[in-house]
């Protein structure tokens, strides 16, 4: 399993980096429709999505992968307002810089500071959440321990 | 005026690059049973560290592949994006807004926008649908404010 992700994250990686995507430019080129229109994103967008379908389809119809490994999908849950509030923030923040998280880690070893940057801030966005996750869980538990 | 920018626009590499994301997504998929979504990756092994469990390594291993691809990349070429279009404090910010948003919202381009897709899962198609529509919201703004 660790073989088969280390090789995964290589395959994506060589992918966004052959794409481009790594580059925040092009894909505000994608986003900004005020601008001149970069269509290259949607391509790969459409290329990785027809090329993971038949996979994925197969792979969601099994319960136990080909490695042996619990088949460990999302379960499906309705659209909740978690959901899209999360997705609308990610949004701006991704309008915002061109950068979402695979590309911004695929652009770490080119050591600008600007990528370093984001990326702690993604972290710290992600602590955040955690540890209001976290917190939340606490205050039901309190609740369920008050008489 | 809505102006296609034919020069910056480049379907092979990107076609390519999406066919190798997408097989990428296929290979965990199918062989582990996992989806390759990258703030589920990232978030979750952030939520082991502030746990204090043990790592599940796979989720290391797929990041460590990203970044030893950009590091082989550079041997050979610089990694696309100068990284110079905006200032420190929208760095910042735009990570923080992507790290908490994805996490709240359970995804980012490559579990929702690629895996989730292929999984014709409607959560995703929701997501999806709203980071994009805030995305280009902000990116569109941000241009407004500049010209």
């Amino acid at each position: 399993m660790d073989l088969l992700a280390l090789f995964c994250g290589l395959l994506f990686g060589l992918g966004v980096l052959l794409s481009g995507m790594s580059d925040p430019t092009r894909v505000l080129g994608f986003l900004d429709l005020a601008g001149p229109w970069n269509p290259s994103l949607l391509v790969v967008l459409v290329c990785a999505v027809l090329t993971a379908f038949i996979p994925l389809q197969l792979a969601q119809r099994r319960r136990v992968s080909l490695l042996g490994e619990a088949v460990a999908f999302p379960q499906t849950r309705p659209i909740n307002r978690r959901l899209l509030l999360g997705s609308a923030l990610f949004g701006v923040g991704w309008g915002l810089t061109g950068l979402c998280p695979g590309p911004a880690l695929a652009a770490l070893p080119s050591l600008h500071a600007a990528v370093w940057l984001f990326v702690a801030s993604l972290l710290a966005g992600m602590a955040s959440v955690e540890l209001w996750q976290r917190r939340v869980a606490q205050t039901r538990l309190a609740d369920v321990h008050t008489p | 005026m809505f102006t296609i920018d034919w020069s910056a626009f480049t379907p092979v590499p990107s076609a390519v690059g999406g066919v190798l994301i997408g097989a990428a997504a296929a290979a965990l998929a199918l062989g582990g049973g996992k989806i390759a979504g990258v703030s589920g990756i990232v978030g979750g092994a952030l939520a082991d560290a502030l746990a204090a469990r043990a790592q599940t390594t796979w989720r290391l291993q797929f990041v460590l592949g990203i970044v030893l691809a950009a590091v082989l990349w550079s041997l050979w070429g610089s990694i696309p994006g100068t990284f110079t279009h905006t200032s420190w404090l929208v760095w910042a910010i735009g990570g923080w807004l992507v790290g908490a948003g994805s996490r709240l919202g359970s995804g980012c381009a490559s579990g929702h926008g690629v895996c989730g897709l292929a999984r014709l899962s409607p959560r995703s198609f929701a997501a999806v649908a709203t980071f994009t529509a805030t995305a280009i919201a902000t990116a569109v703004a941000v241009h407004r404010l500049l010209h």
